[in-house]
């Protein structure tokens, strides 16, 4: 990896109550990064994040399809998503719906289920990727936004973070 | 009266794109309400109700100076919200990372093929 590409950070925003934006550029034409978010193959190889093993990736990628990832993270705490595709543009466009799946009991999952629009937009070879999670209310939101808290991931990375600083 | 703020009352305070801006001009310092009320060109009833949505969620503190009521940020309240966005960026961000070397990779392969075809 050089060194230009990893030190681009994805910018997070949270446009309105409902809405969390994620945007990051790429050194590389969007028919590739169309490639490597459909491929199973691929995105097993990206997805994890550092925080575990990919345990599964299945894409149906057509209107209606249904997807869903899955990584056990460190201690074999299994961390699931799935949800539905509900439009397919090839290499410009997908709009799909995701559900977390450790939603705490009692909790209709399906009913808080997020709407992601994944776009790609190219100019000169490089490609902006554009990821807007919608949730239906602000209790799916906030859902989304608690369940990152509360599952430990933010001691993880700050640990992470040490050990790679130590390593300077 | 005000419930004790939570993660995501701060968050829902914050979201408001009034309230953000309100939270941008207190960032300079402390503000009596009528420097708000000019600087965002709204009433002055609305910006007093968004300094109450801010107060009870401990996003602002409030003193009152002579005739004055000067409101000030209060950073403590909002490093949840801080703190889950930078979390997040970092889990994006090296997701990203790794999807560069594949990216990488496709790359190369493009390029091996293009001088196959040759």
């Amino acid at each position: 990896m050089t060194e230009m590409t990893g030190s681009r950070a994805a910018k997070v925003t949270l446009p309105t109550d409902e809405q969390i934006l994620v945007t990051r550029e790429f050194d590389a034409p969007k028919h590739l990064v169309y490639k490597a978010w459909t491929t199973p193959e691929l995105v097993g190889r990206w997805w994890h994040a550092n925080r575990g093993e990919v345990s599964q990736i299945d894409i149906d990628l057509r209107v209606g399809g249904k997807w869903r990832y899955v990584m056990v993270a460190e201690g074999g705490f299994e961390v699931g998503f799935h949800g539905e595709y509900r439009e397919v543009v090839p290499n410009e466009r997908i709009v799909y719906t995701e559900v977390y799946e450790g939603m705490p009991e009692g909790v209709d999952a399906e009913a808080e289920a997020a709407l992601n629009t994944l776009t790609l937009d190219e100019v000169d070879g490089r490609t902006t990727v554009t990821i807007l999670t919608e949730h239906r209310n602000r209790e799916g939101r906030d859902a989304h936004i608690n369940s990152g808290m509360e599952d430990g991931l933010q001691d993880a990375l700050d640990l992470l973070e040490e050990v790679a600083n130590s390593l300077r | 009266m005000a419930r004790a703020a939570t993660t995501a009352d701060a968050f829902n305070a914050v979201a408001e794109p009034r309230r953000r801006q309100i939270l941008d001009a207190l960032a300079g310092g402390e503000r009596p309400v009528n420097d708000l009320v000019r600087q965002l060109g709204l009433a002055q009833p609305q910006v007093s109700k968004h300094l109450r949505v801010l107060r009870e969620v401990g996003a602002v503190d409030v003193r009152d100076e002579g005739r004055q009521r000067l409101y000030r940020l209060n950073g403590h309240a909002l490093k949840p919200i801080h703190d889950w966005v930078k979390g997040y960026e970092r889990l994006w961000s090296e997701r990203f990372d790794e999807l560069d070397v594949v990216l990488e990779e496709l790359k190369r392969q493009e390029e091996g093929h293009d001088r196959d075809d040759r």
